[in-house]
């Protein structure tokens, strides 16, 4: 059973990391063009600044509060727990939030940060679009001017969270490059930034990209992790046993994992990647599962690429784990064993999914069924016990999906 | 002094600048790259900068995005480039760079590709995407080996970071004319003359300049303020639009010697 220390993460250990460069043990660091340096320096001074001002700090907790609907609930899931048989499972409720993800606590994080550097524009990459959606969202609440890239391939397996961005008034440019999902996104949204950084920022959705992005979006998610384990011990006395988030770029996961890293090994934390079709298929997305170290978007990581080094294409039924890297942190709590790294299929994911609806009325998104999936599995094998399972959000951007993929509209 | 230097005081020396031309190796095949490079050389290219094509080209604009797409559709890989640049070189008076992106030299092994280049007559390197802080293994490799490290500077680009790259940098200093990323332009940006100061202030190593340099009355003006200039997208859009190899060859020819005009200050 695990103790009921104080976090070591919320006494200063997390803070030391990363290193000036940015770097998590090897992992990390900024391989960018000189372009972007310049850019990086500002940025990362800029946050420094703003980091420990209790004025910005409270500005944030103050939208978190009246406008995202912070703090969300854990919940325990009783029938799901009876049907996997096994260790209770909790599920914080991301899917809560404005706008159905984590997602917005870093978009409004970093928008307020822009705020206060004087930055006029908005950009950002999207994935699934939930990240786009919360950017479009905090740029509309602070009148700004917007643009989402998100890959031609992505809008069309998410065509309701374009809409949802077009109608909170962004300009969604879709990607017709490489692979056409989030990591050539990324690429062209550095392009623009290159390019208009003087009075743009961009607003980086995952914990990946060149240092200060990856400590950035950790530190604006970790209110997940913070929350829910203050909720956690509060209601029954300890801490739970395992804490199990998905991940593509890992934000929702290190902000859920880095308030636990100094309960480990008392709490056991599982990183779900996306297994895709199988990860001996090849059709996965799962770095961390079967990668090895290499440099994409600005941060050395593990990363999936062939024999020469050119980054291959992820798959995944979900667009928000669609992504050949992964953050820093991630790889970092790889190597040093404080998070073990899983892979969960298309398919158990989609059985997740119907499980989770039936026995408990909530949707998950893609996304966040891998985690509850992989929650399943490990809650009938520990027998006992607590699972604190970060649901990141909901699934109604995914209803074209399951539609299909479950034959929902058949009589 | 390494090659790369000698060559900008060889020019130097009759008048001229570096016409330094880019093309990304492998488009559309490596036989064209074979046949560009003889053809490069005797348009007057004093260093040819050879893009190793990458599936994520960050820096680079459609142009070279479109290269790099046509060039992995057939097949390059790095050791094809490596192996197809070792045969051309011997017939080659001029300098040759890489371009690479650092996942591909990782990927390859630093040593060995250091080891490689130094075997194929390629005279440096530049890591798009790899600033001097995380640069110490390639450039260590890099000397041990002989090839010569090139690094960028940008118009952001601090005192201070200029200062970081002088004090590394062996070949020459790429300096990026502009903001965003690399593609034709219709004119050269005012404050370079500034820029240029900035950095020969604190170094001695020669300076490019490269980034929308499209003609010879670019280069000129470049050339009016450093010690050569990079053309890049306009190459690659010119040979992209030649109807066949012929074609292609003579475009290349044709094309490095009008800009070479530009590079002659005396």
């Amino acid at each position: 059973m695990a103790e009921t220390q104080p976090s070591r993460a919320a006494t200063g250990a997390v803070a030391a990391r990363p290193d000036q460069l940015g770097h998590f043990g090897v992992f990390g660091g900024r391989w960018v063009p000189e372009t972007m340096m310049a850019t990086l320096d500002q940025l990362a001074s800029e946050y420094a600044a703003v980091r420990d001002d209790p004025a910005f700090r409270a500005e944030l907790d103050g939208y978190l509060r009246d406008y995202v609907g912070r703090p969300t609930p854990i919940y325990l899931a009783e029938r799901l727990t009876a049907a996997a048989g096994g260790a209770r499972i909790w599920l914080k409720r991301e899917d809560l939030c404005h706008t159905g993800a984590h997602k917005i606590n870093n978009a409004l994080g970093q928008i307020l940060l822009a705020k206060r550097v004087g930055k006029s524009r908005i950009i950002a990459e999207t994935g699934a679009g939930q990240h786009g959606v919360a950017t479009a969202t905090a740029a509309a609440l602070f009148g700004m001017p917007c643009v989402i890239y998100m890959g031609a391939l992505d809008t069309q397996r998410q065509a309701l969270n374009v809409a949802r961005m077009r109608l909170l008034g962004a300009e969604v440019r879709a990607v017709d490059a490489g692979s056409r999902t989030l990591k050539d996104a990324i690429n062209e949204a550095f392009r623009d930034w290159i390019t208009n950084v003087e009075d743009t920022h961009y607003i980086f959705g995952t914990a990946a990209g060149p240092h200060p992005f990856p400590m950035i979006v950790r530190d604006f998610q970790r209110v997940i992790g913070d929350e829910a384990r203050a909720q956690f011990l509060e209601r029954n006395g300890r801490l739970p046993d395992a804490v199990v988030a998905c991940v593509g770029g890992g934000s929702n996961a290190i902000g859920m994992f880095c308030p636990f890293e100094g309960d480990v090994p008392g709490v056991r934390l599982y990183g779900v990647e996306a297994a895709g079709h199988g990860i001996e298929t090849g059709l996965h997305a799962a770095p961390l599962s079967v990668g090895s170290p290499g440099v994409l978007h600005g941060a050395l990581s593990y990363l999936l690429d062939d024999e020469a080094g050119q980054v291959t294409e992820a798959h995944s039924i979900s667009a928000g784990l669609d992504y050949p890297g992964v953050g820093p942190e991630h790889s970092f709590y790889r190597d040093a064993g404080i998070a073990q790294y899983v892979a969960i299929t298309d398919q158990e994911a989609l059985d997740a999914t119907q499980q989770l609806a039936r026995s408990e009325g909530i949707i998950p998104a893609l996304e966040s069924a891998h985690a509850v999936a992989y929650a399943l599995k490990l809650a009938a094998e520990m027998g006992e016990g607590d699972i604190l399972v970060n649901l990141s959000g909901r699934g109604d951007k995914d209803m074209g999906i399951l539609v299909d993929a479950l034959g929902l509209q058949k009589d | 002094m390494g090659r790369l230097q000698s060559i900008f005081e060889a020019c130097a020396a009759r008048g001229e600048r570096v016409l330094v031309p880019y093309i990304t190796a492998g488009d559309p095949d490596l036989a064209a790259t074979a046949a560009l490079l003889p053809a490069l050389a005797a348009g007057g290219a004093d260093i040819i900068e050879i893009g190793v094509p990458f599936s994520d080209p960050l820096m680079d604009g459609p142009t070279i995005q479109r290269a790099s797409h046509r060039a992995l559709a057939a097949g390059t890989t790095p050791h094809g480039v490596m192996a197809t640049v070792a045969q051309a070189r011997a017939g080659l008076g001029c300098g040759l760079i890489y371009m690479v992106p650092f996942n591909l030299v990782w990927r390859y092994g630093l040593e060995r590709f250091a080891v490689d280049c130094a075997q194929s007559g390629v005279d440096g390197v530049l890591i798009t995407d790899l600033p001097p802080e995380e640069a110490d293994d390639w450039q260590a490799a890099a000397d041990a080996h002989g090839v010569e490290t090139i690094y960028l500077l940008a118009p952001t680009s601090s005192p201070e970071r200029i200062r970081l790259a002088a004090a590394r940098a062996t070949g020459f200093i790429y300096l990026i004319s502009r903001r965003g990323v690399t593609g034709v332009q219709s004119s050269v940006p005012t404050e370079l003359a500034d820029l240029v100061a900035g950095i020969r202030a604190q170094t001695a190593v020669p300076i490019a300049v490269g980034f929308g340099i499209a003609t010879a009355q670019q280069v000129a003006q470049v050339c009016a303020v450093a010690d050569g200039a990079v053309v890049g997208s306009a190459l690659v859009d010119r040979l992209a639009a030649a109807a066949d190899s012929d074609a292609r060859v003579a475009a290349a020819e044709t094309m490095i010697r009008e800009l070479k005009a530009g590079t002659i200050i005396s």
